[in-house]
């Protein structure tokens, strides 16, 4: 029996459970931590195409994460001002339309993860990793050396954007909006793995030399998912900054990179749902430890080191048992 | 005389001071089973890799198919038809036998950049995958994962990779190593009538293989071929059993 289908079920309702439940013992924070959990799981999700299937450890997907936040707030600060950001040669305005910022947020990610991937793919293992936060590190200067923006202060979203239908300025209307947004994020990556661009990737992952000799050149494939992955995770930095009200230049830190990866390996690598376990987890973690100490990070990484060291699957692996490669 | 379907002119490779390849020159012709003996270390899997396009040589040329591969990556020549099987199997470890043919045959149909359809719900391409693993003889082991196949099972899927490519010609390096007398024999006659469809570059160490089978062989000896020829001439060359057959000749 594959034990995968029901922990997936339960991994997928946990946000909504714990926003349901919020509601029901008039908790209203506890919507916001659920809302949290779910532009988390995105964020990683993202980097779990990267990471998970192709075994390209970006140390540096914060900058995407980063690039979606300032993508919402630079079109709402616009917006409500009423001013263009391009008079010249056509006139751009700002836009609260969801939609339109995620739009945004995907493009603009998508060709920095083009022209960084392209560099960083040519090296592999640490250099990979230095490289990718290299550019992440890059991108986080520009960020607070445009004062136009907000620099160090980071750049405040005057309204949350707007989503056709929905009230996403109530708690519940917007914390349907990202946990939509993670099941689309969540289906996108189950297909993406399941076709033969899938199988391509994680082939890349575990043998680049078996890929090349059956002819398939590992470089486009890793950069095709390099650049997928940085669009994910994009739009999830741009419901973050409408969380937050705030495009902070600490989105694209170094710390939020590596967070990204920790939610991912305390979930479980390559896992479907391993995001969205290690989100929930961090998050209550963060929550939990976080209001009683200041230390709660030194926890955190008890519980990754043992995760590291005794349950290499993560919580996924540890409850639905390895996965299976068909 | 057809022209060889791969022509390798004096291919030099040096590691340092050592040099592993030296103005090597072979063909490779329609239908016939090449041999490549020698000693260890002499160089054989060296010359493979440069064939194949994994090394890349200091010098010299090879031409497949008519048209000079010389720049052309490891997936280029593979896409172009020639396929090859590692010494030291390297497959896909965490997939199945199945998915390892199945990525072949993905790369003989076309594009990777397929975004959509569940390979494993694609009768295009897990029959074809599963007909090469029934031809080689290890069907009913389709569904286990490359890291948990015994080591002849392994050898066995990395043929089958290359005939799911449809190669054009096949470099085989030592796929007899390990695989015992029975498993060399059912290999020997499996390679017999491969022939048929691609042309083999042989590498091998297991003599009775290589004097069943060999159309012609060549002999390197410290990155060097020095001597080429069929069977017997190589036999009864006094300066090959000297440097490398010695009690295999009798
Ligand atoms: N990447 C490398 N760097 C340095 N030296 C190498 C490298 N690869 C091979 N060599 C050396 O080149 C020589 C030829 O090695 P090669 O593996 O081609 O021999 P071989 O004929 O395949 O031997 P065997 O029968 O043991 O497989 C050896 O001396 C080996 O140590
Ligand atoms: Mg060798």
């Amino acid at each position: 029996m594959n034990r995968s289908i029901p922990v997936n079920v339960v991994l997928a309702l946990l946000p909504v459970g714990i926003a349901l439940g919020a509601v029901a013992f008039d908790e209203p924070f506890f919507v916001t931590l659920a809302t949290r959990m779910a532009i988390l799981a995105l964020a990683a999700t993202g980097l779990n195409l990267a990471l998970g299937l192709g075994g390209l450890v970006s140390f540096g997907h914060a900058a995407f994460f980063g690039i979606g936040g300032y993508a919402a707030g630079i079109l709402a600060t616009h917006a409500l001002y009423m001013q263009p950001i391009l008079t010249w040669p056509v006139e751009i305005g700002g836009t609260d339309s969801m939609p339109a910022i995620w739009l945004v947020a995907v493009v603009v990610a998508g060709l920095v993860a083009l022209g960084t991937g392209a560099i960083s793919l040519r090296t592999s293992g640490v250099y990979f990793i230095m490289i990718t936060l290299a550019f992440a590190q890059m991108i986080y200067y520009f960020a607070i050396s445009w004062p136009a923006y907000g620099g160090e202060d980071g750049l405040s979203v005057p309204t949350r954007a707007v989503f056709p239908g929905v009230n996403t300025a109530t708690p519940m209307g917007f914390f349907a909006v990202c946990y939509g947004a993670l099941l689309v994020g969540v289906t996108i990556f189950a297909i993406l793995r399941a076709s033969r661009f899938g199988a391509a990737l994680q082939a890349a992952r575990q043998n680049e030399t078996r890929l090349a000799a059956v002819g398939i050149a590992p470089f486009r494939i890793k950069l095709v998912a390099f650049v997928l992955s940085a669009m994910l995770t994009a739009v999830a930095g741009a419901l973050f900054a409408d969380l937050n009200r705030f495009a902070s230049p600490s989105m694209m830190s170094w710390q939020m990179s590596g967070e990204l990866i920790v939610l991912i390996i305390l979930g479980g690598t390559g896992r479907l749902f391993g995001p969205v376990a290690g989100a929930v987890l961090f998050v209550l973690i963060e929550h939990l430890l976080g209001g009683a100490t200041e230390r709660w990070q030194l926890f955190l990484g008890l519980i990754l080191l043992g995760v590291v060291l005794f349950a290499r699957g993560g919580m996924v692996g540890l409850l639905a048992g390895k996965p299976r490669h068909g | 005389m057809a022209d060889p379907i791969l022509a390798i002119r004096n291919l030099n490779k040096s590691f340092g001071a050592l040099k592993a390849t030296d103005d090597v020159s072979l063909d490779l012709r329609h239908g016939e089973i090449h041999a490549l003996i020698g000693p260890n270390g002499a160089g054989k899997t060296t010359l493979i890799h440069q064939i194949s396009g994994s090394l890349k040589p200091d010098a010299g040329r090879i031409e497949f198919m008519g048209a000079d591969v010389t720049g052309l990556s490891l997936s280029q020549r593979a896409r172009s038809g020639l396929g090859r099987s590692f010494q030291i199997s390297s497959l896909a470890l965490e997939f199945s036998a199945l998915r390892n043919v199945m990525l072949a045959v993905q790369s003989y149909q076309g594009s990777s950049f397929r975004f959509f359809k569940p390979v494993m719900r694609d009768a295009s391409l897990i029959d074809p995958a599963m007909a090469v693993l029934e031809r080689v003889g290890i069907a009913d082991r389709a569904h286990v994962a490359a890291s948990e196949l015994s080591h002849g099972e392994r050898r066995k899927l990395e043929i089958a990779i290359a005939l799911a490519m449809k190669s054009r010609a096949f470099l085989f390096d030592e796929p007899m190593a390990g695989m015992g007398p029975e498993g060399s024999k059912q290999l020997t006659t499996f390679l017999d009538e491969l022939r048929g469809e691609a042309p083999i570059l042989l590498v091998e160490h297991d003599m009775d293989a290589v004097f069943a089978l060999a159309d012609r062989i060549s002999v390197l000896v410290y990155g060097r071929v020095i001597a080429s020829g069929t069977v017997d001439e190589i036999r009864s060359d006094p300066e090959v059993r000297r440097a490398y057959l010695g009690e295999h000749a009798e």
